[in-house]
């Protein structure tokens, strides 16, 4: 599910580039759970790893005992942040299976200077 | 007489496409519609193929009551027993289990200022929210920087 939601960044990687605009993915994997995963999906995008939630909480999106043996992880959501650092788009999606569109990020990002 | 043995006999093929096609849609969310955001965000290429075989199993069950054998009533009231629990699941699964996640009410919003957060990347370099708006993409300064964060794939 969040497989899809990446391919489909991945497959407008270049317009997000052309953009300026530098996909960033976070889950609680390590680092050589999300290294195998772009290998295998031929990911570019840059993936960080957060076991132990300190960004996921820091973002308020932890999702409590929903992980593999009831680990905290975190819950689907896409923040757009501009050059500033400032929050431009959030999407806190209310269903796990609704994720946000690369078109619709996209749109926005043309909107950041 | 014959005839009406013959009939009975024959195989309810409504019943078994039907059950068969509640299988194939249940799990052709999962490997083909999930991948493309049209049928993926709203599920209706599923919902389109479960009426389908949801009409398939009343034909097939009116065929088997038609008849006057009791072990094919027993069995079209079994198979369609499951067919309606598989579907019922998918739209359990769908619209209610999909919508458990947490309120993240404390979320940054629009005009705030993003949490700066350093967390390792795949070669375990440690890498901050700073670095990734200043470092270059293709020469140029970024613009921005897009968060995705997702569930991991455990």
């Amino acid at each position: 599910m969040c497989n899809s939601e990446l391919r489909g960044i991945e497959q407008n990687i270049q317009q997000f580039n052309a953009q300026g605009i530098r996909p960033v993915a976070i889950s609680v994997d390590s680092p050589e759970t999300s290294r195998n995963l772009a290998q295998q999906a031929g990911y570019t995008i840059t993936f960080l790893s957060d076991p132990n939630t300190e960004a996921i909480r820091r973002y308020d999106l932890v999702h409590a005992g929903a992980g593999e043996g009831g680990h905290d992880i975190a819950r689907p959501a896409e923040f757009l942040i501009d050059s500033t650092g400032t929050v431009r788009w959030v999407n806190l999606t209310e269903n796990y299976w609704v994720r946000a569109r690369p078109e619709q990020i996209l749109e926005v990002a043309r909107l950041l200077k | 007489m014959s005839e009406n043995v013959s009939t009975a006999r024959r195989f309810n093929w409504p019943l078994w496409a039907g059950f068969l096609l509640t299988f194939l849609t249940f799990f052709s969310y999962f490997a083909v519609f999930v991948w493309y955001p049209v049928t993926r965000d709203f599920p209706w290429a599923n919902l389109l193929l479960f009426a389908v075989a949801a009409v398939l199993l009343f034909v097939g069950v009116r065929r088997a009551f038609a008849s006057d054998r009791r072990r094919s009533k027993i069995v079209a009231a079994i198979v369609t027993t499951l067919g309606v629990v598989v579907i019922a699941f998918f739209l359990f699964a769908y619209f209610v289990v999909g919508r458990w996640l947490p309120a993240s009410t404390g979320a940054p919003q629009v005009g705030q200022k993003a949490p700066e957060f350093t967390l390792a990347d795949t070669s375990g370099k440690q890498v901050s929210l700073n670095e990734l708006l200043t470092t270059p993409i293709n020469g140029n300064a970024p613009k921005g920087v897009l968060l995705i964060f997702y569930r991991g794939y455990w």
